[in-house]
């Protein structure tokens, strides 16, 4: 209870960080999140570094493989959460797609045990977009907040999976060997899944940055109304997002039926907030307008990389979770401390300008 | 109306401190200074070995958590023996393996009068109370796999001896990495009463001279999630690189470490047992990674869970040590100390035998 | 950040501005709308469903709810600002594992309650400073103490669970009033709820928590204090998750890091069923009630008529889209219609 310092009145009133955009100033804005990015990279670094001058074995090749293995599911989560919370949106129903799409890519094998590999990722991907699809129809139509819908359909999504699961769970033998191998298996020392994770980032990084409806995303979400009045279709663009959203939620479920082998019902219960967690410790605000999906990736990689570091440290692992806690906080601190100094830096400038 | 002045923060604290301060003068509750015991279980009547198992009895499943396979098939054998003696089977229970939801699942079950309930408890404090009231209303409690505090249930039905288990794994491991080195132990969730009480006695039986070469380094909780278990198998052959043997008592664990050991370096190279169910292990156990692991048969647990709890009804028993009943096919069992009823030894599957069983 | 809409808000209903006669308008809003769906449900399962309308149900219904009620409360306050509190179920998994750590250590448990929920208000102003202090978005605030209040409660009990709590106590956490089916527990809640209903529905306190979900900027110029408001009700809202750590301690005698672990999301789902908006500024005590007791005798009464528990999840969301659509859709339709029917003579 001595926290309660006195607070300042009219605090919360502060200015949002969103200038009319002249060319110079959006280059000092971008520069100032790559510096953002360079941060959760150097964080990154440092945690490698202290857990392998302890355990020198943490940087061997074998190592690093799994690591990264680790992080590629969450990593393409993240892609699909930025794509949505940019926009000013959030889907909490994330972790009930990828178990829905987990299991439904077993039972495609179970039932049609001579599919292509391909197809199966393409049928996952198809139904997470679907389930993307229902959430952006009813939040972009029906105009309702994307907290409660997403909320309300993480309970259904998780549900339908229930019973239609009825206790039933797929084993490796139950699906093909190359399906399995692929969840796992290299290329040039590199786990394909992290390949395809990071050609997800990648695609998804371009779209957003050079492509007209990946931007206005952005101005969806700093400024609905006003991005509305200039012409942009928002509820065409928010449908979307949560499509895509939901598309990267089936392609990691079909990738997680990959590399775990063994599906049940209960399959990423409770993954949504470790999504949005990566991608606030990334850097993308929480009520849209900025950010960047590589920030995000490196998020996911970074709180990847806690769990398997103390694990490695050997340290209580009941610490892992205060850690990670505590790791958002400063994430969250930190960019609110940048987004001081760019308006205050923009402030500087246009009354020079002036 | 605003609480910003000092004078209302400082008057909050001030009654807080004194509301404590008073509280303590009071000289109040302190551990140790009542028996906190329960409510007493009487186990009423006397039991007549000769009744005959009564037909039409209720019998409900309540596992730690619906949509296991392990507990969907320990359920299989409770319905099939309560189809041998003509009662009515239902399985109910929560879709998160939580203590507060198996509380309103034993209240609802109250409320429909069922006569037997045949639970595994996921606290075992913490369902105790529900399960009182329960008897108090005529139900017989028969928990089985994990126990809940011997006061709140009739019988507990253990999957094997906890010392029985303990020993076939030390047994196995010492052999699979011939009497010499590191291992570890891969758990469930911390909170698992059973996997706690096995590792235990897994150490004291380390103790032993014949095992004095072996050494347990750690205990791991995958918190039987599967992802998290395969990265615990990834965190302890990276801690412990010179680790000889790993031991996971539990299925969920079981699969996720062979799953990594088999596509990783040190495929046959690290010696990997513990408990799991053939048709997860199969795979593993004909590529090698895993020589041979153990389990007793879950259908028979809830098979024999049924017909003690139909004895129970029936007035065969009252849990009392020393009765005995006949559980159909698996034949007669004694009630052993505690009220606990052992099913037998475990069964140790290997590539010669794996095939002969499905579950 | 200041917090505006997360989405483009629908066309803002003109009662709003009429917190005055709230009892007027309260007619005619969505929560009245879950109090009347909530008789129905209790009429119909009464009547259907074999041991749903005897004593004992009524009493394992309410005990059930008490958790989420009590923490729905001060809950619906903050969302009414247009904040939110994620760490609910944390702070009380921290607050039990705390409990069970200071029984051990011998102090009286008079003692142990007081700091406890102390404990959770202090977790409360940590949310708090973040959130008016910091200017930090409270959603991402407390899904970072979701984490770590969660991590500390296994930090402080690790994997033991304490039990050994005195009978006295956690007999009397079940107790009833005459031995009826209504908890004591219950009762501290319905009085919490009077007391939370008059600082929001009556006081000129109250009409300013609405002022500031509808705009946090105007309300600061028309003299409220927003940070500090809003300071305290974090503080708040963590000191009542204290208490239903206390509750969920004795009434299931184990303090466990574990304790209503991923209860956050229910609670938050039982405010907005109650019809309080996410964006703030609108929502009353009476429908967050309605809306608990709906969720648990809807759970309830499905369990009696053995429905397996999947079918919960899909009620549970459906009825949380449905809050939130079918307002909208028939807002819509209407205007829809007036803007035709004006049209039509022309």
């Amino acid at each position: 209870m001595k926290t309660g310092a006195p607070v300042a009145e009219g605090q919360q009133a502060t200015p949002t960080a969103e200038p009319a955009k002249t060319n110079g100033r959006t280059r000092f804005v971008q520069r100032l999140w790559v510096v953002r990015e360079i941060g959760i990279a150097a964080a990154l670094g440092l945690l490698v570094l202290v857990t392998a001058i302890d355990s020198p074995g943490f940087l061997s090749a074998p190592s690093i493989r799994d690591v990264l293995l680790g992080a590629s599911i969450l990593v393409i989560l993240a892609v699909g959460q930025t794509v949505v919370i940019v926009s000013r949106n959030i889907d909490l129903s994330v972790g009930s797609v990828l178990g829905l799409v987990a299991f439904a890519t077993g039972k495609l094998f179970l039932a049609a045990p001579g599919t292509p590999i391909v197809l199966a990722i393409l049928a996952g991907i198809g139904l997470g977009a679907v389930c993307g699809a229902i959430n952006g129809a009813l939040v972009a139509t029906a105009r309702v907040p994307a907290l409660v819908i997403t909320l309300g359909m993480l309970y259904v999504y998780r549900g339908v999976d229930h019973l239609w699961a009825k206790g039933q769970q797929i084993n490796a033998a139950d699906m093909p060997a190359g399906f399995l191998s692929m969840g796992t298996s290299t290329l040039l020392g590199v786990p394909v899944l992290a390949f395809i994770a990071l050609a997800v980032v990648l695609v998804a990084g371009m779209y957003l940055h050079s492509y007209r409806s990946g931007r206005e995303l952005y101005a969806i979400g700093s400024e609905p109304n006003a991005a509305r009045l200039s012409g942009i279709p928002v509820g065409r663009r928010v449908f979307g997002a949560f499509v895509v959203c939901g598309g990267m939620a089936g392609l990691a479920g079909a990738l997680y039926a990959a590399r775990f082998g063994t599906i049940d019902a209960t399959v990423g219960t409770g993954l949504e907030l470790e999504v949005v967690a990566a991608a606030v410790v990334g850097g993308v605000a929480i009520f849209g307008g900025s950010g960047s999906v590589y920030g995000a990736a490196l998020g996911a990689l970074l709180l990847t990389t806690i769990g398997t570091s103390l694990a490695v440290l050997r340290i209580d692992p009941f610490w892992q979770q205060a850690v990670v806690g505590g790791l958002i906080l400063a994430a969250i601190g930190l960019d609110r401390l940048l987004a001081l100094r760019v308006a205050n830096r923009l402030k500087g400038r246009s009354s020079h300008g002036a | 109306m605003s609480l910003r002045s000092r004078g209302v923060r400082i008057g909050v604290i001030a009654t807080a401190v004194t509301a404590v301060l008073l509280a303590a003068g009071c000289g109040g509750t302190t551990r140790g200074s009542e028996n906190g015991g329960g409510e007493p279980a009487a186990s009423t009547g006397t039991a007549n070995p000769d009744a005959p198992l009564k037909e039409g009895l209720s019998v409900a499943f309540l596992p730690k958590q619906i949509n296991n396979p392990y507990f969907t098939v320990a359920g299989g054998g409770g319905e099939d023996a309560v189809a041998e003696f003509n009662g009515e089977y239902k399985e109910v229970g929560p879709s998160e393996a939580s203590a507060s939801s198996q509380v309103s699942y034993i209240n609802t079950l109250t409320q429909q009068q069922t006569d037997v309930i045949a639970t595994s408890a996921n606290d075992p404090n913490a369902i105790c109370g529900a399960l009182n009231t329960a008897r108090q209303s005529g139900a017989k409690v028969v928990t089985f796999d994990s126990d809940t505090n011997p006061e709140c249930r009739d019988v507990f039905i253990s999957q094997a001896t906890a010392e029985g288990i303990a020993h076939v794994q030390v047994e196995m491991i010492a052999e699979q990495i011939g009497g010499k080195g590191k291992i570890a132990v891969l758990s469930a969730t911390p909170n698992a009463t059973n996997q706690n009480e096995w590792i235990e006695l897994m150490k004291e039986e380390l103790e032993k001279q014949e095992y004095s070469d072996i050494d347990l380094v750690t205990v791991a909780y995958g918190d039987d999630d599967d992802q998290k278990s395969f990265q615990e198998t990834q965190g302890l052959l990276r801690s412990y690189p010179d680790l000889k043997g790993i031991v996971s008592p539990t299925t969920v664990g079981l699969a996720a470490a062979a799953r990594y050991l088999s596509g990783s370096q040190y495929q046959g190279k690290v010696a990997l047992t513990g408990l799991g169910t053939p048709n997860q292990m199969r795979q593993f156990v004909k590529d090698g990674t895993v020589e041979k692991f153990a389990l007793w048969k879950p259908s028979d647990l809830g098979y024999l869970a049924a017909y003690a709890g139909a004895a129970l009804a029936s007035g065969q028993i009252t849990g009392e040590q020393g009765q005995t009943f006949e559980a159909g096919k698996l034949g007669e069992y004694t009630i052993g100390e505690n009220g606990v009823i052992v099913l037998g030894p475990p069964t140790v599957f290997e590539k010669s035998n794996i095939d002969e069983f499905d579950f | 950040m200041a917090h505006d809409s997360l989405y483009a808000q629908p066309e803002a209903p003109a009662e709003r501005a009429e917190a005055h006669a709230w009892w007027r308008t309260a007619l005619t809003r969505w929560d009245t709308v879950i109090v009347v769906v909530l008789a129905a449900v209790v009429v119909v399962a009464s009547l259907s469903i074999d041991g749903f309308a005897s004593t004992g149900n009524a009493q394992f219904l309410l005990l059930d709810v008490v958790p989420i009620a009590l923490i729905a409360l001060p809950l619906t306050l903050i969302i009414i600002t247009g904040e939110i509190d994620l760490s609910v179920a944390s702070t009380l998994g921290l607050c039990s594992a705390v409990m069970g750590q200071l029984w051990l250590t011998g102090l009286p448990l008079e003692v142990i309650v007081v700091l406890v929920v102390l404990l959770g208000g202090l977790l409360g102003a940590v949310n708090g400073v973040f959130v008016t202090r910091f200017g930090l978005p409270a959603l991402a605030v407390t899904i970072g103490t979701l984490a770590a209040y969660r991590g500390l409660a296994y930090v402080v009990l690790g994997d033991r669970a304490v039990a050994d709590f005195p009978y006295d106590w956690t007999a009397a956490s079940l107790s009833t009033v005459a031995g009826g089916s209504l908890p004591w527990a219950m009762v501290m809640v319905l009085l919490l709820a009077c007391a939370f209903g008059v600082v929001l529905h009556v006081t000129p306190f109250g009409r300013k928590l609405y002022a500031m979900g509808n705009n946090a900027e105007a309300a600061s110029f028309a003299g409220v204090s927003v940070a500090t408001a809003k300071f305290w009700l974090f503080v708040t809202s963590g000191a009542v998750s204290g208490l239903a750590g206390v509750f969920w301690t004795l009434r299931f005698a184990s303090a466990r890091a574990d304790n209503a672990f991923a209860l956050e999301l229910a609670v938050v789902a039982a405010v907005l069923l109650g019809g309080v908006s996410i964006f703030g500024g609108r929502g009353a005590l009476l429908g967050v009630l309605a809306g608990v007791l709906l969720l648990g005798t809807v759970r309830n009464a499905l369990q009696l008529a053995d429905v397996s528990s999947e079918a919960l999840y899909v009620v549970t969301g459906s009825l949380l889209v449905a809050s939130v659509v079918v307002p909208n859709v028939v807002g819509m339709a209407r205007s829809w219609l007036r803007r035709r029917r004006r049209a039509a003579p022309a």
